[in-house]
């Protein structure tokens, strides 16, 4: 624990307590952990039974095997990511708890730290058995890309974490007027990263707009590595530059947002 | 020496404005250390917004406030470790038990020896048969019991209390108001009170803010209010400062 100035000081005893806070909830209902595993499951069937069906008619597609389940398992872990990271924010909205965790001496930056480790947890315990069902299924082993699964999971959850940062700042200047966009934003993304289509495929002036994003340097990297068997360093690296600025941009949103929350006395608010 | 080195709690010349309207229209008052001071007034008087703007949740328009030395919002993490605060408007998370919810908080606030915190309060409010049953299923007073018991987990030395006891029996808020000065002595705590309940104010209060639209109508000790508005109880006071009266009388005078 380091103390520089008391507005940055960081406990991990703090955001310890949160995470404590946000695993008792989840184990406390069932219900929430199947929600974790149904969904990512029902999409990596349906998937990977479509690969099956056109890898027999196409002869691309057969010799791309995988790339639809790796597309999916990739989509989940950004789209997971964001809303593991939101479901829990909304957890203190919904409990009506925020004054009291606004009110207590935990920081933003350990509260966003809290939320960013129960995106994993939450992650983990969705995705870890839909990844061991698609080997048992198709033979696709998305552990077996090793450093690159790596590479690929850490550039998509800390998209994943902006955009879930940014939400909650939304939430908490807007109030549960801005839940719906906790489970939606993230499709916006779904077009113009390319997550089941090379980028070459939109029209040029789109382009510019999906380079702009870091998941869509992880989706052509996938793609090169399954169809050509080459990793990209160099995409991953690119995709790590625009996702530190865009983690930047997202904290800096957060902190302004919350100042006007404070102005705006939306902090004691936790209806509509 | 700086008048607020001297008191628990400054608020100088506050203003809280939303969209042009004043919530909140330039208070002035000083809580001394260990006092009990009641803040009265009707719905949209200014209270919870005064006591959101002590605790820094809320940021002031115009005027300052400051807590134990520290000024709000802008220093709170100095200070808010030292402070504490009880709302039936604020819950806590259902789902959970009540001593993970209060060992969680415990944990925020840095409480030293968790357990026996939770065990002493337990002892003191009388939770123990429900330590382990979820927030949810708890009735109004037990819940109400457990946000104390929050509220007092880091032993504050200033505990702000937004009507602590509505929608309690008249036999639960007595127990509940027994605790709290109980608290106060033992722990030489400033608590602020606001409240719509006259009784409790009468009984716990050594000191009586009335707050009509945002400003203070009057400030003075329970008994010399009575005295000053020739009523037999503080809920007459209240009724006379809300309807204007005290203000025509003079006028006429």
């Amino acid at each position: 624990m380091t103390s520089i100035d008391s507005g940055f000081e960081f406990s991990l005893n703090r955001v310890a307590a949160m995470v404590r806070r946000y695993w008792y909830l989840l184990r406390s209902s069932w219900p929430r952990i199947l929600d974790l595993i149904y969904w990512p499951t029902v999409q990596m069937l349906m998937w990977g039974f479509l690969q099956m069906y056109v890898a027999q008619n196409a002869g691309f597609f057969a010799r791309a095997g995988g790339v639809f389940i790796g597309s999916v398992l990739l989509w989940d872990i950004l789209f997971r990511g964001q809303l593991g990271f939101s479901i829990s924010f909304l957890e203190e909205m919904w409990s009506r708890n925020l004054a009291n965790i606004m009110m207590s001496p935990l920081r933003p930056v350990e509260f966003i730290s809290a939320l960013m480790i129960m995106s994993v947890v939450r992650l983990a315990i969705g995705m870890v058995p839909v990844t061991l069902l698609a080997v048992a299924f198709f033979g696709f082993n998305l552990w077996s890309l090793g450093f690159a699964l790596a590479a690929f999971f850490a550039n998509l959850m800390m998209t994943g974490w902006s955009v879930g940062i940014f939400v909650s700042g939304l939430l908490l200047r807007n109030g549960m007027g801005a839940e719906s966009l906790a489970w939606t934003i993230m499709f916006l993304f779904l077009p113009l990263t390319c997550v089941y289509y090379p980028v070459t495929v939109l029209p040029g002036w789109l382009q510019y707009v999906a380079w702009s994003l870091p998941p869509t340097y992880v989706f052509e990297g996938m793609r090169a590595l399954l169809i050509e068997h080459v990793f990209r360093a160099d995409l991953m690296i690119q995709a790590l530059a625009f996702n530190v600025v865009l983690f930047a941009a997202a904290s800096f949103a957060f902190l302004k947002l919350l100042q006007s929350a404070r102005v705006h006395g939306t902090l004691l608010q936790a209806g509509e | 020496m700086d008048a607020s080195n001297t008191s628990a709690v400054t608020v100088d010349r506050l203003v809280k404005l939303y969209k042009g309207v004043a919530a909140v229209d330039g208070i002035s008052f000083r809580l001394a250390p260990g006092s009990i001071t009641g803040l009265l007034g009707g719905n949209g008087a200014g209270k919870t917004t005064t006591i959101a703007m002590i605790m820094g949740l809320v940021t002031p328009t115009a005027g300052s406030v400051t807590v134990l030395s520290v000024k709000m919002p802008k220093e709170r993490y100095r200070v808010l470790h030292r402070m504490n605060f009880e709302s039936p408007y604020v819950d806590m998370p259902t789902r959970l038990t009540v001593r993970q919810n209060l060992s969680v908080f415990a944990q925020l606030y840095a409480v030293a020896d968790i357990e026996a915190r939770i065990a002493e309060l337990a002892a003191d409010l009388d939770l123990a048969e429900f330590l382990d049953r979820p927030n949810g299923k708890l009735s109004a007073g037990q819940k109400t019991r457990v946000s104390l018991a929050k509220a007092m987990l880091n032993k504050p030395e200033v505990l702000l209390l937004d009507e602590p006891t509505a929608s309690l029996d008249p036999d639960t808020a007595d127990w509940v108001r027994s605790r709290l000065e109980r608290y106060r002595r033992a722990n030489r705590a400033t608590v602020l009170l606001a409240s719509h309940n006259m009784n409790e104010v009468e009984r716990l209060c050594e000191r009586v803010i009335i707050m009509k639209r945002g400003r203070i109508e009057d400030d003075d000790t329970p008994e010399r209010l009575l005295a000053h508005y020739g009523r037999e109880t503080l809920e007459e006071v209240f009724l006379d400062v809300a309807r204007g009266r005290d203000r025509q009388r003079e006028a006429a005078q």
